[in-house]
């Protein structure tokens, strides 16, 4: 699973990389996640609020830090 | 709807600490304590108001919406508008700039809410309200939205497109009226407000050091100056005055919640009203943090002439206030 952080680096974005480095850790889960920081980059997934997380390409939060609990529900939800 | 924060303050004072009432020490912690816990307290309510809003606020529909509609000119006051609920973090003010842009949303329109984003905010309205008072706070929020309305029309009419950054103009070039919405999320209120309270905390805690210092410094002065004593060279007759605290705030930013606490006491002893908000709009509207993350979609010139135009209409709009009030 590829899991991508877009954000400029703000303390927000820290916060939801550490969240899912540790919900991804915790839960034995097979996933290379990368910090997206590059604005061009970030503005390719066409979102406007950041932090946000994609998994496998597909945003599915923007905006705010999700709890763990949603992480790990996205996360193991994916195929 | 306050007298009980000055009963707690003077039973703090008086009766636990046993301060001699009419002391200078006493007045000034009266006036600590009660400055801080009233300015709290709606620092938290305006913060958790917005930050539901903000959980509801469908910035996406908002894009789609001002691409699409014809607007007439009310367009720059609708983004204008949005951005006083719009959160200001500044690292999200490029990826809606950018999101703006490739809307096909006009520059002057975009430049409209990036404007009134940072200068209506919870952070400001809270303070305001706490420290001048509804009527005053009010004032500062339509004048807010006015500015960003106004600058955003001036701006427009420059023609500014060519001194975006290349990448940007590419964005620009490929603009799409009408884009692919995203899932909605939907998520019950349950599961967002502890999102919301903690990100109210989060704020709260950021600007509490500088908030307390603020207060205490104002405290402090407000026994030691005399009234009026501003009065002498920044009365309303005095021309220099609102261009000069206007631009002296452009590079203040983070020490807003410090500052205006020593604001209202300047105003309390005889600072007019206009100047005292125009240096409020320098310091939290214009930034040079701000300045150097637009530098990554914007060219200097283009970073000089908006901060230019928005620094004159600030400059504008404090002689105006002063002449009103």
């Amino acid at each position: 699973m590829e899991i991508k952080i877009l954000g400029t680096g703000c303390p927000n974005c820290k916060t939801l990389e550490k969240i899912v480095r540790k919900v991804v850790a915790e839960n034995n889960i097979d996933a290379k996640i990368t910090m997206v920081q590059d604005i061009m980059a970030i503005m390719s997934y066409q979102v406007m609020t950041t932090p946000a997380l994609v998994i496998n390409e597909k945003v599915m939060v923007k905006g705010r830090v999700p709890k763990r609990d949603e992480i790990l529900n996205l996360l193991t939800a994916q195929p | 709807m306050f007298d009980w924060i000055q009963y707690l303050a003077d039973l703090l004072v008086f009766k636990v600490f046993g301060l001699e009432k009419g002391s200078y020490l006493a007045e000034a912690l009266n006036f600590f304590i009660y400055d801080t816990v009233k300015i709290l307290i709606l620092l938290i309510i305006i913060i958790l108001l917005m930050g539901i809003v903000n959980s509801y606020f469908p910035i996406e529909r908002v894009k789609n919406y001002l691409s699409r509609k014809k607007l007439y000119g009310f367009e720059y006051l609708m983004a204008s508008l949005f951005g006083t609920v719009t959160p200001f973090c500044s690292c999200s003010s490029v990826p809606l700039f950018i999101g703006f842009v490739s809307g096909g949303i006009p520059l002057g329109v975009t430049f409209a809410f990036l404007i009134t984003s940072p200068l209506v905010n919870e952070v400001a309205i809270g303070l305001f309200a706490g420290l001048f008072g509804i009527k005053t706070t009010i004032i500062y929020v339509l004048s807010g939205v006015l500015l960003g309305t106004v600058s955003g029309m001036i701006l427009q009419t420059f023609r500014l497109e060519k001194y975006l950054s290349p990448w940007v103009k590419d964005i620009l070039a490929n603009a799409q009226k009408d884009q692919e919405a995203f899932i909605q999320e939907k998520q019950p209120f349950k599961q967002r407000w502890p999102v919301i309270v903690n990100e109210a905390l989060k704020i709260i805690k950021g600007i509490l050091p500088y908030l307390l210092a603020g207060i205490a410094v104002g405290g402090l002065m407000h026994g030691y100056v005399p009234e009026g004593f501003f009065q002498k060279f920044m009365s309303k007759e005095n021309w220099f005055a609102v261009p000069a605290s206007t631009i002296l705030a452009v590079p203040m930013y983070s020490n807003a919640s410090g500052i205006l606490p020593v604001v209202q006491v300047l105003v309390a002893k005889g600072v007019p009203l206009g100047t005292a908000i125009a240096f409020m709009m320098g310091v939290v509207g214009l930034s040079l943090p701000e300045a150097m993350l637009l530098k990554k979609v914007m060219t200097w010139k283009l970073i000089a002439i908006f901060f230019g135009t928005v620094t004159v209409c600030i400059i504008i709009s404090g002689y105006l206030f002063n002449y009103i009030l």
